[in-house]
């Protein structure tokens, strides 16, 4: 059965370079998003400044993972990372209680328009980006170690006899697994605890959480506490896919404000739904649907061209025209978020 | 001596002029004291004074005699006042139970007690427990916004307006429910834009005009005074 | 008002001193060329400056529109490439032409049948003709003497226009922006300008066939006389020979004729920067002047009022969306002027040198630090942050030196900062940004009309 084993390949191939890759990418997004959602519901700016302190985190993790290479620590098949991880999210919690304290505290205490903290955001966008391209330049960086793959091409394919392969990097399965494991204890944490109600609370309707005793400095701790822990695992697991580059976490910003606003601002399922419309929104469009389609059309059918609407350069147009898409026909998103 | 009492107070915003001069409020356990007055008159800045949302630039705010002044909105709240302001008085994206815990925040005791005595009060909102808020009707809203207000078990309820922009069907109902708050014992302090409805089921009703007591009396008193009747009551 | 004015007084005379101070103790040329960057970012501050000041829209992505400006001087002012045209010219042509054509025929079928299956289908049926023409147009056009040009080329107009042509360009992408997100939430504009900027970026980078992307563009001709074509002008050689007479005189007459050489050289080079000056002062005031008397017009009192109390404006009826719509337009346009005016500097376009640090958050810097809402707090705060920054380079440099001028030279740390101290510039502006705008939020020149 020839044409079986065509669909099964070219299946294999799709899951290998679109699949899996947008659900990895998706998941990094997710996070990300879900940081900037919880910091616009309750402290109701847009944080420009998510991509860079992403960054921020990752370049602590690099350094301490070399740190531990260096004393000879490692973590099996899993990246020296993950063990360095701890670390970086006490010292991201550090950097944004420091930044919340000297720069957003006055501004919400002043009750200024959302628009100046956001300025103010996009000061501190600045200055972290200066702070990660002083310590770590502005070049690309590998740190991931471990075994590099769970499963390889070559090893899919003899264990299939399909001619396509199918390989799941570490970074992946990793990205996946911690993802799914961390999306759901911050659910649990914001629909079961009292501390996570108290923040719903507060992003709802902050003078009655106030009449309630609700105190509005520990929700805002404990806000910059959960963003710090996204923050960080975004942004290693985004650096253990694709390698570390100050330039690409800033472009992140894109992305991530579109999976919000496309979900819902302020919702937090929305975000995590918003990071997977843009991640395989992205890989669809830039796919070259080339050797797909030699599998599954006669060949008398066969494409010369690369079969490709966009070309990877344009990856933040997708995002952009989706946000734009959004924007015209249902401002609110996909969740509902809050409109004005 | 009342059981809370606002005395002589003067408040004002920032530092603009005094939105209340001199103004006095009281309403004992058992009673239903009603602010009544035109727009403007200071009516929910006395709620806000007596909560400590507000600082007052001269009197005093009493519960039980004691001056409590100085304290601040939580440590009121734990005292046993409770306050439904006027507008957004409710966790909209939040269930009816999730209202009411939050409404228990300060509480380390068992909270159950106290929830089914709301739910007894209002068995609406039992029906609709795990519905969000949000997507009640107008005066179940109400009726969760009192619930949440009780959840402290007060000793003093501060409506604000309860029956804004609701229609008269509801506003029957929500008169009936605050009568139930004040039948279980509670002090009940009420602002209304209903004068007339209001005065009728009240012990004490307050004339508020430019922050000052204008006419003060007994909810009859009120109600039979032909210069209030002409200038607050519409004849 | 009179200690404005002596704020004013002040901050000007300060910094005529600063530039007059590298005049005599670095080089006037020197001098020169910051006063023109100096006048460029000024201009640019007073784009976002309306923008802000005027109606509290925050531009994220100026960036793109500095970059849509300078994208105009290469269209317009460099010569076409016949070869290209005659390859793929009338194909791209086509091409643009479908991709204009679907646009149109999407939004009014959307606002005509709200079938948006049909929408879906006109826009697929678009994109695959415009594909079909595009890519093969674009492959012939780069493929035409790649190293030189690979490009469709410009109009071959003067210069000058393409000033004007970058303010329609800047204004046109403002247009689309504006008209989407304006009217929702604020920070959707800031959002949304910011994609723009990187998606303007990115397809200026890929589209070699339009402005030659990454492979840069140069010569690009100068509304100004070349040094060489002044230094052999028998009136500007007579001037400096005159203005140099006497230390000439003193010279021995053999050496006389290669030192006016020198003095002539270095004169045109001055010359071709002074007149440089002198168009961008011009242009400078010029937009001061509108933007004054717009301000104080019927129109910028409305303005003003929307800004102060929007709720206000809207009970009165004024229509917010329409006007911010204008006000982000008009703001765009005068940074996509200026964006142009900075290509025509350089004499080059280069898309590789478009970073948002430049182009997006030190104009910021600029107009909180000159005084968000004052035109003329926007012009100091061009000339000090522009200053400021072309200074902080050495001065970094300078200080990470001296730091750890104990280390050995080999030393990890001391290199590490040598090699990365020109980041230090960037969280210095941060912090410049961020102090500005909590300690001192008016600026350097605080808005004088801010009530009505
Ligand atoms: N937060 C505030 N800041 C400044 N002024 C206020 C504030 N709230 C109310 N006011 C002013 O105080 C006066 C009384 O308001 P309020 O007590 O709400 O009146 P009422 O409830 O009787 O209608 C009004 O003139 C109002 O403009
Ligand atoms: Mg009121």
């Amino acid at each position: 059965m020839p044409w079986f084993t065509d669909i099964l390949n070219a299946v294999v191939l799709m899951c290998n370079f679109m699949i899996v890759p947008a659900l990895s990418y998706g998941s990094q997004l997710a996070l990300g998003a879900l940081a900037v959602t919880l910091v616009y519901s309750v402290l109701r700016f847009a944080n420009f400044a998510q991509g860079d302190t992403m960054a921020f985190a990752t370049v602590v993790t690099i350094l301490s993972t070399w740190v531990l290479q260096n004393s000879g620590i490692s973590f099996g098949f899993m990246p020296t990372a993950i063990l360095a991880m701890p670390i970086a999210v006490i010292a991201c919690l550090a950097y944004v209680l420091l930044i919340d304290k000297f720069v957003y505290e006055y501004y919400r205490n002043q009750n200024s328009k959302p628009i100046t903290i956001v300025m103010a955001s996009v000061g501190v966008m600045f200055i972290t980006g200066g702070i990660v391209r002083f310590v770590l330049g502005p070049s690309h960086q590998i740190f991931s170690d471990g075994a590099r793959f769970i499963i390889t091409t070559r090893e899919f394919k003899e264990m299939t006899g399909l001619s396509e392969g199918l390989a799941i990097k570490t970074s992946q399965f990793l990205t996946v697994t911690i993802a799914i494991m961390l999306v759901g204890f911050v659910f649990y944490f914001l629909q079961k605890t009292k501390t996570g109600k108290a923040m719903r609370a507060y992003s709802d309707n902050e003078n009655l959480a106030l009449l309630s005793g609700i105190d509005p400095a520990k929700v805002v701790r404990v806000t910059w506490i959960l963003v710090a822990v996204l923050t960080t695992i975004a942004g290693v697991l985004y650096g253990l896919d694709k390698g570390f580059m100050a330039i690409s976490y800033h472009q992140l910003l894109l992305p991530t404000f579109a999976a919000v606003i496309v979900g819902g601002i302020g919702s937090p399922i929305g975000a995590i739904v918003g990071g997977f419309v843009i991640s395989f929104s992205e890989l669809t469009m830039t796919y070259a649907y080339k050797k797909f389609l030699i599998y599954l059309l006669p060949e008398a059918l066969e494409p010369s061209g690369l079969v490709q609407f966009l070309s990877t350069e344009y990856k933040f147009a997708i995002s952009f025209v989706i946000l734009v898409i959004v924007l015209l026909l249902r401002p609110t998103g996909i969740f509902k978020g809050k409109v004005i | 001596m009342a059981y809370l009492s606002g005395e002589n107070i003067t408040a004002a915003y920032d530092y603009s002029v005094p939105i209340l001069n001199d103004c006095s409020v009281e309403v004992n356990k058992g009673e239903l004291a009603v602010i009544v007055g035109p727009n403007g008159a200071g009516k929910s800045t006395v709620m806000k004074v007596l909560l400590g949302m507000l600082k007052q630039s001269k009197g005093s705010v009493m519960l039980e005699g004691k001056d409590i002044s100085k304290l601040s909105v939580q440590k009121r709240i734990t005292l046993g006042l409770a306050f439904v302001p006027q507008t957004d008085n409710v966790f909209p994206t939040m269930t009816v139970e999730e209202n009411l815990e939050m409404g228990a925040f300060l509480r380390t005791d068992d909270i159950s007690k106290t929830m089914e005595e709301v739910y007894e009060l209002f068995p609406i909102l039992y029906e609709r427990s795990n519905q969000l808020v949000g997507q009640l009707s107008g005066g179940q809203r109400q009726q969760a916004a009192f619930g949440r207000a009780m959840m402290t078990k007060p000793t003093v309820m501060l409506l604000d307006e309860p029956t804004a922009g609701v229609s008269p069907i509801v506003m029957d109902e929500i008169f009936g429910n605050i009568l139930r708050l004040k039948k279980s014992g509670r002090a009940v302090l009420m602002v209304e834009q209903n004068a007339k409805q209001a005065l009728t089921i009240a012990d004490k009703g307050y004339v508020l005009v430019s922050g000052s007591n204008e006419h003060t009396g007994t909810g009859k008193e009120l109600i039979a005074d032909p210069v209030v009747r002409k200038s607050f009551l519409g004849g | 008002m009179n200690q404005y004015k002596a704020r004013l007084f002040i901050s000007f005379s300060m910094m005529i001193l600063l530039l007059l101070l590298v005049g005599f103790f670095q080089s006037w040329a020197l001098c020169l060329t910051i006063v023109n960057l100096c006048l460029i970012s000024a201009i640019m501050a007073l784009g976002v400056n309306i923008q802000w000041g005027y109606a509290g829209l925050f531009n994220v992505g100026i960036m793109g529109f500095a970059a849509l400006g300078g994208m105009s001087v290469v269209l317009i002012s460099k010569n076409s490439v016949p070869e290209a045209l005659q390859a793929g010219g009338l194909k791209m042509f086509i091409a643009l032409f479908i991709l204009a054509a679907t646009v149109a025929a999407a939004v009014y079928l959307h606002k005509k049948f709200q079938r948006k299956s049909l929408v879906i289908l006109t826009i697929l049926i678009g994109y695959f003709i415009t594909r079909y023409f595009y890519s093969d147009a674009s492959q012939s056009i780069e493929s035409v003497n790649p190293a030189l040009t690979g490009y469709l080329g410009g109009l071959g107009l003067p210069v000058l226009f393409s000033w004007i042509a970058g303010g329609f360009l800047a204004a046109a992408a403002a247009w689309l922006i504006g008209k989407i997100t304006l009217g929702l939430r604020t920070d959707y504009l800031a959002i949304a300008t910011l994609g723009i900027s990187e998606i303007i970026l990115a397809v200026i980078k890929n589209e070699d066939w339009m402005v030659r992307g990454v492979k840069n563009v140069t010569s690009i001709p100068r509304p100004v006389p070349y040094e060489i074509d002044l230094q052999q002008t028998a009136w500007f050689q007579d001037m400096i020979a005159k203005f140099y007479s006497k230390s000439l005189d003193i010279l021995p007459v053999a050496d006389q004729a290669a030192a006016l050489k020198d003095y002539i050289s270095e004169a045109s080079i001055l010359m071709v920067k002074l007149s440089y000056t002198g168009l961008f002062t011009s242009v400078l005031l010029l937009l001061i002047i509108l933007a004054t008397l717009a301000l104080n017009s019927p129109w910028g009192r409305m303005i003003r009022a929307i800004r102060d109390n929007e709720t206000a404006a809207s009970a009165m009826g004024k229509d917010i969306t329409k006007r911010h719509l204008q006000i982000f337009v008009i703001g765009s346009a005068i940074v996509g002027v200026a964006g142009a005016m900075l290509v025509t500097y350089d004499g080059q376009f280069t898309p590789g040198s478009y970073i948002p640090l430049r182009f997006t958050f030190l104009i910021w810097v600029m107009v909180i630090v000159g005084g968000s809402g004052n035109n003329l707090g926007s012009v100091i705060g061009g000339f000090v942050i522009w200053f400021l920054w072309i200074m902080a380079e050495p001065v970094g440099f300078w200080l990470a030196d001296l730091s750890t001028s104990f280390l050995n030279s080999e030393n990890f740390f001391r290199q590490h900062l040598l090699e990365h101290a020109q980041y230090i510039r960037l969280i210095f502006m941060g912090l410049v940004l961020l102090l500005v705008m909590r300690f001192s939020p008016d600026g350097i020149l605080p808005e004088t009309n801010k009530k009505l």
